[in-house]
């Protein structure tokens, strides 16, 4: 329903580049129709209409601001090495537990190492975590989707019936489980969100394309031969994507959370990798005298997640016009 | 509707099965011997065997994984715990009220705040009301919610003293787990049910009631209500299953010795028989839950209800 106008606009782009007689290269019907003629031309179509979700997508200010944030938190933890005062790993017998100062910015904890130094760098892991875990799985049920959405018959049935299967465990619980038989650690944790999340993914994407399948465009390529392969991945893919795009941006806040629960239970990254739900458990034994080790890694993991969630926002609204407010 | 009754309950037993096998198959693979775990490490080789076939892990593969299933689904006997040496079925039935009470005070609280919220913004659409809300809503879900029940031990156990920061006692001892666990569920279910409404509201149904000159209120409750809380409601009950079995975290962070917490412990002592009927259980809640929904789904929505009455297989 909602998608229509989207799909319309992405048939647009997609499906121009066959027929060359779109002369100066126009892009598919627009929404708002004002500009979208300053950039574009000399561009290919897929690049256009990158370009014009991407601006789209920046439009509402709460976009912008989570872009801004994200910007600025990106930086941080590439420049982590010339910002951090401190190395993450220094420890400082004679100073720990120290309480937020000028020479510690977020204090120090129970060996003495600078909290901001560390979470500076430990954001790397946290973020870079939360991404691989979300784009993993979103690509791994999109493509489990799409081929059991596009052959349909006994092979649909067969992978939505174990998708059903696998997903009778809701994601979180898979997700513990898997760590716990996989054993802590960065790929452990990075390859059991990934595997929690295929089922989820593989649903959504095959409804979207049970709902493409029907139509006159790949009745079009079907009439002409066209492989089954190219009308899977040229023709219907770029036209179900857009939802999933927004899913895995809504997700990636999600598994860095998940990651710290995991890092919690023991069970996601060890005490002394410096990542964010790590350093957050570390303090919580010493929340009655000491709660800036809870507090500062907690205010990390929130402005991280926040800037990312409002850039999901922004583009669910801009892939979704009935949406815009 | 009893045809489709009948092959929905019969897929969930299916479902189940095929759970249970995963759950085997995840806790037979993970590396490293359990008994040689429960036994420490100065015992001699003799007692180690001895203690193996104890348990029952000496067996082949096939032999063990259809015992499983075997003991679980058909004489629904989850085994003894190794650790405890208490059977695990009548252990966890004995610590479900807790992770209950605080599953369902949570969804009581997501439904009595999220729904009337997201009603407010969508009828405030593009209002200062609407952004306000909304802003509350995307930061309280990018919170992480480990973080919030810490946050509000420090604020109301640590500071004021005024609730109990962990264990188990009078129905104090719930407000925070409850609460603290809820922010993000009420933020999500008040920007569904913003979404669905608005949905509804640019509908054609909508336009003709306001064209025949219905009162804003009457359009919202019987035209509008009814068609948006569809989606909440399937949100709602995948939901509750959610926080039940997500009841670990919340369950380890205030010592409360619930069904989580259970798992928790059978997670770090190895014990095959814990895991295993805390995720058969979890596994079982929510396809219970699934099931209950799919049938009240199908029973309240005529578009549904259709759909098999004439024949055609319900796209699920």
């Amino acid at each position: 329903m909602a998608e229509k106008d989207l799909n319309l606009e992405k048939k647009g782009g997609h499906h121009g580049p066959h027929g060359e007689d779109h002369g100066p290269h126009k892009k598919g019907p627009h929404h708002g129709g004002h500009h979208g003629e300053h950039h574009g031309r000399h561009y290919s179509p897929a690049f256009n209409n990158f370009m014009e979700t991407f601006r789209r997508v920046f439009i509402s200010p709460s976009a912008k601001l989570g872009g801004i944030m994200f910007v600025i938190v990106v930086l941080l933890l590439v420049f982590a090495p010339v910002i951090a005062p401190y190395k993450p790993t220094e420890v400082n017998l004679k100073n720990t537990f120290a309480t937020p100062s000028l020479a510690h910015l977020c204090g120090t904890d129970k060996l003495g190492r600078d909290i901001f130094s560390r979470l500076l760098y430990g954001g790397r892991y946290s973020l870079a975590l939360g991404l691989t875990a979300a784009i993993v799985g979103s690509v791994g049920g999109v493509i489990v989707g799409s081929i059991a959405g596009y052959f349909g018959g006994k092979v649909e049935d067969l992978i939505m019936r174990f998708c059903d299967i696998w997903g009778a465990l809701p994601g979180s619980l898979m997700t513990l489980l898997l760590a716990a038989s996989f054993g802590a650690g960065l790929w452990q944790t990075i390859v059991s969100l990934s595997i929690s999340a295929i089922p989820n993914g593989a649903r959504m994407t095959r409804g979207q394309i049970l709902g493409e399948r029907g139509k006159e465009y790949v009745e079009a390529a079907e009439s002409f031969n066209c492989p089954k392969r190219v009308i899977m991945f040229r023709h219907l893919l770029p036209n179900v994507i857009s939802p999933t795009i927004v899913n895995t941006t809504m997700k990636i806040g999600g598994s860095i959370t998940m990651v710290a629960g995991l890092s919690y239970l023991g069970l996601g990254i060890q005490p002394p990798t410096p990542e964010w739900g790590a350093m957050l458990s570390d303090g919580i034994s010493y929340i009655s005298a000491y709660p800036h080790m809870v507090i500062f890694p907690g205010i990390a993991i929130a402005i991280c997640v926040l800037s990312i969630n409002l850039m999901g926002d922004g583009l669910r609204d801009a892939l979704d016009p009935k949406m815009r407010s | 509707m009893w045809k489709y009754i009948v092959k929905r309950l019969l897929w969930s037993i299916v479902i189940m099965v095929g759970a249970g096998i995963i759950i085997f198959l995840l806790t037979y693979f993970t590396p490293g011997d359990p008994a040689a775990q429960l036994i420490g490490s100065d015992a001699s080789a003799a007692d180690l065997a001895a203690l193996r076939a104890k348990l029952g892990i000496d067996k082949p593969f096939l032999q063990q994984l259809v015992t499983f299933l075997y003991n679980s689904f058909i004489k629904w006997d989850w085994g003894t715990s190794w650790t405890y040496n208490e059977p695990v079925m009548s252990t966890i039935l004995s610590r479900l009220p807790r992770t209950a009470i605080i599953g369902v005070g949570q969804m009581i609280l997501t439904v009595a705040i999220g729904i009337p919220l997201g009603i407010f913004a969508a009828r405030h659409q593009g209002h200062w009301q609407d952004y306000g809300v909304l802003g509350v809503c995307m930061v309280l879900v990018s919170l992480p919610d480990m973080w919030v029940a810490l946050m509000f031990v420090l604020l109301f156990s640590l500071q004021l003293h005024w609730l109990p920061a962990y264990g188990i006692g009078g129905p104090q001892y719930y407000i925070l787990p409850i609460v603290s666990g809820v922010m993000g569920g009420i933020a999500g279910q008040a920007r569904l049910m913003r979404s669905g409404m608005l949905e509804v509201i640019h509908s054609d149904f909508v336009t003709t009631a306001r064209a025949k000159g219905q009162s804003e209120d009457l359009i919202v409750r019987k035209h509008i209500l009814p068609n948006a809380l569809m989606p909440v409601i399937t949100m709602l009950g995948g939901s509750l299953a959610l926080v039940v079995c997500g009841s670990a975290i919340v369950e380890r962070l205030f010592s409360i010795p619930g069904v989580g917490l259970y798992l928790l412990d059978g997670i770090s002592y190895r014990d095959y028989p814990i895991i295993r009927g805390c995720t058969l259980f979890f596994a079982t809640f929510s396809a219970l839950v699934y099931l209950l929904l799919d049938l009240v789904y199908a029973w309240i929505d005529p578009r549904i209800k259709a759909q098999y009455t004439s024949g055609k297989k319900s796209g699920r």
